[in-house]
């Protein structure tokens, strides 16, 4: 099925003034798509959730977002540093974010675990040394 | 309650004068942890917090909330109140401490989140 909308935004490591704009992008677009409401505020609270942990986590890498007619889907990649346990990040409260990310109010521990939450579909992979892919998809009913 | 009534309730000064005071508040929070916040944060929220840069702004708006309120007379830098007006949310400072602005906030009958 093709993608009535599909953009890539890239997303610079540390760079926490510019965090938040792929998101408001994606919440635009989408609001100009008729979407609203629960799977709107969804969308919105994930695909933050994951460009903050790119800028955290991240040594760089990018957000995608396609929109098909019964379904958003938002993917991120990176360029590493990879996760070392995945349960454990998974896990509520766990967080390595550092003193920075911290003093901003960040690094409580919840991206992930929000980021599940909010999907109606999660998928996450990574390898140390290579990087992180969170696949995440909602339903548009 | 609209967002221009608990202005008055706590006695709160507008940093983004005339910009969504005509909200519905549905609920209050209070906390500091921005990513806390993100997983609990909700439509029509009244959030009272001591952060000011910039993603604050980028939370509130993204969970659709009604307002930020800054207690204890805090101020806002200017970045995030430019960003504020331009996504029209309301940004109050109040020389209340947060314990007693959400007191007020509960007394009027505003819920926590749902």
């Amino acid at each position: 099925m093709d993608a009535l909308i599909q953009n890539t935004y890239p997303v610079k490591a540390a760079d926490y003034t510019s965090a938040g704009r792929a998101s408001a992008d994606i919440k635009r677009r989408l609001k100009q798509l008729g979407v609203s409401g629960d799977v709107l505020r969804r969308v919105a609270v994930a695909s933050y959730e994951v460009e903050l942990n790119l800028v955290i986590h991240s040594e760089g890498g990018e957000l995608e977002l396609a929109v098909f007619p019964d379904r958003v889907q938002l993917v991120s990649s990176d360029v590493g540093p990879g996760i070392p346990d995945l349960s454990l990040a998974m896990k509520e409260g766990w967080s390595t974010a550092n003193d920075e990310a911290r003093s901003l109010g960040f690094g409580a521990g919840m991206g992930l675990p929000n980021m599940k939450r909010n999907a109606d579909d999660f998928a996450i992979e990574s390898e140390v040394g290579k990087g992180t892919v969170i696949t995440m998809g909602f339903r548009l009913a | 309650m609209k967002v221009s009534e608990l202005k008055t309730l706590i006695g709160a000064e507008s940093l983004t004068p005339g910009v969504g005071e005509d909200r519905e508040i549905t609920c209050g929070y209070t906390c500091d942890l921005l990513s806390w916040v993100m997983a609990h944060g909700d439509e029509g929220m009244a959030w009272v917090t001591v952060q000011t840069h910039l993603n604050v702004i980028a939370v509130a708006v993204l969970s659709d909330m009604a307002c930020v309120i800054l207690p204890e007379g805090i101020r806002m830098e200017t970045e995030s109140l430019d960003k504020a007006v331009s996504e029209g949310m309301a940004v109050l400072t109040s020389p209340l401490t947060a314990f007693e602005i959400c007191g007020k906030l509960a007394a009027q009958g505003v819920p926590p989140k749902a």
